[in-house]
């Protein structure tokens, strides 16, 4: 499962790394931007990382509403396995266990395998391995206290992993946003060909709520 | 020394259900997998926590001879779902379907490595394990067995290191 974010590419590469084939990426396109299960990202800018990974995306619409993602969900894995014989699916779940639970039992329905290898992770630890393989990450939503606009197109860097545990620490903010406090897009990582650019971008909202639309 | 084996046929299963004990137990532990298994491996570590592994990966019950050293073992040894099922099957358990995936609430009749009374467990299996008698004590109310002990030997069929990580440090430091 891919959202174009950190975590489901570094679950990925660990998948790639363990000699496991990258089939396609599944990615949920929901019309909720408050979705409980997914991150709601531009299918546009999924679609360029695709590319450069030389991996297919199979696309699955759904309009959000709070079990019908669910069936959705399952419609889109169900595609993969006949289209691609996917044999197991990867996530990047961390502590969700609301998220990790619904897709366990979708993958266990279907009769595939549902891997979570950054599951119970430190997120300090995620951060300082997303570091040290080279992954140019960026904010590109922010949605918590007190996470403002002047985080938007930030880098997850050395300077940005020491902030957050100042953050972790005074506003109990998760630092790889596993509660949803941010969002972010991986722009290069050791899965592509070659690195993605922003070519220019537009940022909606007020406050502590803040979303990044960027064109590649 | 604690010494943590990994029983994943598949190698993504390592992160998931073996680096979240080396993370939780705070002491020196070494890894190895069941099939690399040495004699020396159990001869140098102070206590044992067998792993659990992915909701299909079921690939150690071919192999449960390999476990025979648990019989005459007598240091202690903590069985984490797919570990349990192994401890279960070596000391004449049968194995049984029964798929539950989440949280759940579980009731300990007496207290079972710190839990005690309605706790929240998360379970991840498609199998468990009955019939285990010869001294083996149940802790948990419900038809599927959730935790079990025999001496210094212990079974949950719960993944104690997604909520219930104290589970694992009373085993530790006891």
């Amino acid at each position: 499962m891919f959202s174009g974010g950190k975590d489901s590419c570094l679950a990925c590469l660990i998948a790639r790394e363990n000699g496991y084939d990258i089939s396609c990426l599944i990615c949920v396109e929901s019309e909720n931007k408050e979705s409980f299960m997914f991150h709601t990202p531009s299918v546009s800018e999924v679609r360029e990382q695709a590319e450069v990974m030389d991996v297919p995306l199979v696309v699955v619409k759904t309009s959000g509403n709070k079990e019908m993602e669910l069936m959705d969900l399952k419609r889109g894995i169900k595609n993969a396995i006949v289209d691609y014989g996917v044999g197991g699916v990867v996530t990047g779940a961390i502590e969700s266990v609301y998220q990790a639970t619904r897709v366990q039992k979708i993958c266990n329905d279907l009769g595939v395998e549902c891997f979570n290898p950054l599951w119970q992770r430190n997120q300090f630890e995620i951060l300082e391995e997303l570091i040290k393989k080279e992954f140019k990450v960026v904010v590109v939503g922010v949605f918590a206290y007190p996470l403002d606009s002047a985080w938007l197109g930030r880098k997850i860097n050395e300077a940005f992993v020491s902030e957050m545990r100042i953050l972790s620490e005074k506003y109990k903010i998760n630092p790889a946003g596993e509660g949803g406090e941010f969002e972010s897009f991986v722009l290069d990582c050791p899965l592509f060909r070659k690195a993605l650019r922003v070519k220019s971008f537009e940022d909606f909202g007020e406050g502590n709520s803040w979303r990044r639309e960027a064109v590649l | 020394m604690i010494l943590i084996v990994n029983v994943c046929a598949e190698k993504l299963g390592y992160y998931e259900f073996v680096k979240p004990i080396e993370d939780i137990v705070g002491c020196d532990f070494v890894t190895k997998h069941y099939l690399d298994l040495s004699s020396e491996d159990l001869e140098n570590c102070g206590k044992v926590i067998i792993c659990g592994t992915s909701l299909m990966d079921n690939k150690f019950v071919e192999d449960v001879e390999r476990f025979f050293w648990l019989k005459n073992f007598g240091k202690p040894v903590l069985g984490i779902c797919a570990g349990m099922q192994i401890i279960g099957l070596v000391f004449g358990g049968k194995m049984k379907k029964g798929t539950e995936i989440g949280f759940y609430r579980e009731n300990f009749r007496r207290d079972f490595l710190g839990l005690d009374g309605d706790v929240e467990v998360y379970h991840l299996h498609n199998n468990y394990i009955s019939g285990l008698r010869n001294g083996w004590k149940v802790f948990s109310d419900g038809k599927i067995v959730q935790a079990v002990r025999r001496g210094n030997i212990y079974g949950v069929l719960f993944h104690p290191e997604v909520r219930n990580k104290e589970v694992i440090w009373r085993f530790v430091d006891e």
